[in-house]
């Protein structure tokens, strides 16, 4: 699969989710901070966004903590973005 | 155009959506043996479904005294009597049976001391024909719809049920007799189109309130089966009512809980004056959703609303001691602060009222079966959940029925295929010639569209013409000029362009394709809504006021009964609301009040 493919991909299984804050999260955190992961933040930002919305939203409100740590790392990324 | 083939698949059922109805409905087909298909824009666990929390309501009597004859009673009250009571008598006499039925399929409801599903109130559930509230709402905890699909989507792996996961339906099949005969749907992964041919097609496809600029709903929610059903010549049925929220995050549209203003969150204009004082004296910001969303639009359409467009008002919390605040309301404190860029301890958030849930749609009996504008079933086609109108919500839902629904119809738009197959009414039709080529040309108009307009930017139009001038609270000048907005913006959606002609995962093609859906759904809600000239349930115009002949303005005489709304000119039919249930009496109008 081609790189404009595999993130077409991402966009959708980002966007075109459960619930409407993890739209709009991930969709903000894809244009604006995924660019610039290193590879093996964006490798565990991919396994992030499969995780359903009811497993994904406790780790970025805080109610669960991340055991692995380059997942806890993109977390916190995902903790700070801002969508306006 | 008519010599150009796509691929057929053939199944006896094909399901389009995968969230509760979808799912419910296809066990029902697939354990009576049948060859089943259901496709979905998403993985099945990602549907919508996941976000109602609240419970779903079944008379069990678990708790205290309860009939179904009580909630029977509560929802065509709810639904302002526009619901029709042979289905919605239906509905609640089934409750029990099918939540019985989910929590054998392994649901995790919360019980009781004595290991019974354990109820809880809700509002507008009353014992005793509105006498006093009662305990009915079945919930696990706060992950009610995100625990029943797991339940439905395992009940359909065992059962094996076909899925077809990240594709698209894009329009409906049928013949010159007007019989459904299956879908055309392109898979993403691939860019293919093809058409599953089956003997039954039943829409589950889910609400369509991305038409708003601000809602709740998920982006999945674009009305694909609306959209779908709308150009093969359904009409839709009571597509005015929308409920709102009153406390949605102004653009992002996440909701803020109820509860904010139960711990003593005040509602403010950009004078900083706490307006509710004005409009409820009494029960002030704690009003009821719909006086305080009335409020709200009053205050911004009179030039009082906040920020540089001066289109919304501010929910401050700032009085309240941070520690209540984290203690009392979690979570709203993050979501403030990521969807709002605003610390509630500090600052005061910016609310509107929110779309939430569409009432209206493809148009059913209490048997799932689509009907005609005459009630006559469409042969081979059915729907179930909030994209059909049954119709048991009438003009205004009541809370934890939305579960039920899915649940119920669910159920007997499977039962319904299996008995029209089994009486011969419907069976594998041949597909007639060309049936593939109006979605042919949609597609390849859409690849060879140049100088045309932008998707997004299209649909943010769409989006707030629709918050504008047919919002929470309607007047009837806005009404007749969103009308025209809102076929202007038509032609602007038939000349969409994407610069990405790719086959493979070609996203800017799927939301074009989306598009297509949401402007029939606006037409459709916004045509409607301009020609029902009264207020009823969350349909409230200025123009049709509370007055002794007609309380909260509602006027049975004129219309107590159902829009049809039809694409092909842009029509719209009328049809009578049915007051006569399956075996008890009529529950006759009465004036509304809680």
């Amino acid at each position: 699969m081609e790189d404009r493919e595999k993130l077409n991909r991402l966009r959708w299984r980002c966007t075109r989710r459960a619930m409407l804050e993890m739209d709009l999260l991930l969709g903000e955190f894809l244009d604006r901070v995924f660019p610039s992961l290193s590879p093996a933040q964006a490798d565990a930002f991919v396994m992030l966004a499969d995780l359903e919305d009811l497993e994904l939203w406790p780790l970025i409100n805080g109610s669960r903590e991340c055991t692995d740590p380059i997942q806890a790392e993109v977390v916190a990324l995902l903790r700070n973005v801002r969508v306006k | 155009m008519s010599k150009l083939t796509i691929p057929v698949r053939k199944f006896d059922a094909v399901i389009v959506g995968a969230g509760g109805s979808g799912l419910r409905a296809a066990i029902q087909l697939s354990e009576a043996g049948l060859k089943t298909a259901v496709l979905s824009k998403v993985f099945p666990t990602r549907s919508h479904t996941v976000a109602a929390q609240g419970g779903v309501s079944a008379s069990l009597g678990n708790s205290e005294e309860d009939h179904w004859h009580w909630h029977m009673y509560d929802t065509v009250k709810g639904s302002d009597w526009l619901g029709d009571q042979d289905a919605i008598e239906y509905m609640c006499r089934m409750a029990p049976e099918v939540v019985v039925e989910l929590e054998h399929f392994g649901m995790p409801f919360d019980r009781t001391d004595e290991g019974k599903i354990y109820q809880r109130p809700f509002g507008g559930h009353m014992s005793n024909f509105g006498e006093k509230p009662v305990r009915r709402a079945c919930a696990a905890a706060d992950r009610t719809g995100h625990a029943m699909l797991h339940a439905l989507y395992q009940r359909n792996v065992r059962a094996n049920t076909q899925f077809f996961v990240e594709w698209m339906a894009l329009d409906l099949i049928r013949d010159d007799s007007g019989q459904v005969l299956g879908v055309i749907a392109l898979e993403m992964e691939t860019g293919e189109v093809v058409a599953f041919h089956a003997k039954a097609t039943v829409f589950a496809t889910g609400g369509a309130g991305r038409i708003f600029y601000s809602s709740t709903n998920a982006f999945i929610n674009t009305g694909d089966g609306l959209g779908m059903a709308a150009r093969a010549g359904i009409a839709l049925e009571d597509m005015e009512f929308w409920q709102f929220h009153p406390t949605g995050v102004a653009g992002a549209g996440v909701l803020i809980t109820e509860g904010v203003r139960g711990e003593g969150g005040i509602l403010r204009n950009a004078s900083n004056e706490r307006f509710m004082e004005r409009y409820a004296p009494n029960a002030k910001d704690l009003a009821s959703r719909d006086v305080v969303s009335r409020a709200m639009v009053t205050e911004i359409n009179e030039g009082r609303g906040c920020g540089p467009n001066k289109d919304f008002v501010l929910l401050d919390i700032t009085h309240l001691d941070p520690a209540t605040i984290m203690k009392r309301l979690p979570g709203i404190r993050e979501i403030s602060i990521q969807f709002a860029g605003i610390d509630p301890i500090k600052a005061p958030i910016p609310v509107v009222p929110t779309c939430h849930y569409q009432m209206g749609g493809v148009p059913t009996n209490y048997k799932g079966q689509v009907v005609g504008d005459d009630g006559t079933p469409v042969s081979g086609f059915y729907a179930a959940g909030e994209v059909a109108c049954a119709s048991v919500h009438g003009a205004n839902r009541l809370g934890t029925n939305s579960l039920l629904d899915l649940l119920v119809f669910g159920k007997s738009s499977g039962d319904s295929v299996i008995d029209d197959l089994k009486s011969g009414a419907i069976g594998l039709k041949e597909l007639p010639s060309g049936y593939a080529d109006r979605t042919l040309a949609r597609l390849h108009r859409l690849n060879t569209q140049t100088g045309g307009s932008n998707v997004s930017e299209t649909r943010l139009e769409l989006q707030r013409t629709m918050q504008k001038h047919c919002g929470v609270f309607r007047f009837k000048d806005m009404l007749a000029e969103g009308v025209a907005k809102i076929l202007d913006i038509e032609k602007a959606v038939a000349r969409t362009e994407i610069k990405d002609k790719s086959q493979v995962w070609n996203t800017a093609r799927v939301e074009a394709l989306e598009l297509d859906n949401l402007i029939e759904v606006a037409k459709a809600t916004m045509v409607s809504a301009e020609a029902r000239k009264e207020s009823r349930g969350a349909h409230v115009r200025d123009d049709a006021p509370d007055t002794p002949a007609n309380p909260n303005g509602r006027d049975d005489v004129n219309w107590h009964k159902h829009t049809l709304w039809h694409r092909d000119g842009n029509r719209l039919s009328y049809k009578p609301v049915i007051m006569k249930p399956l075996s008890v009496e009529s529950i006759a109008l009465k004036t509304r009040s809680y």
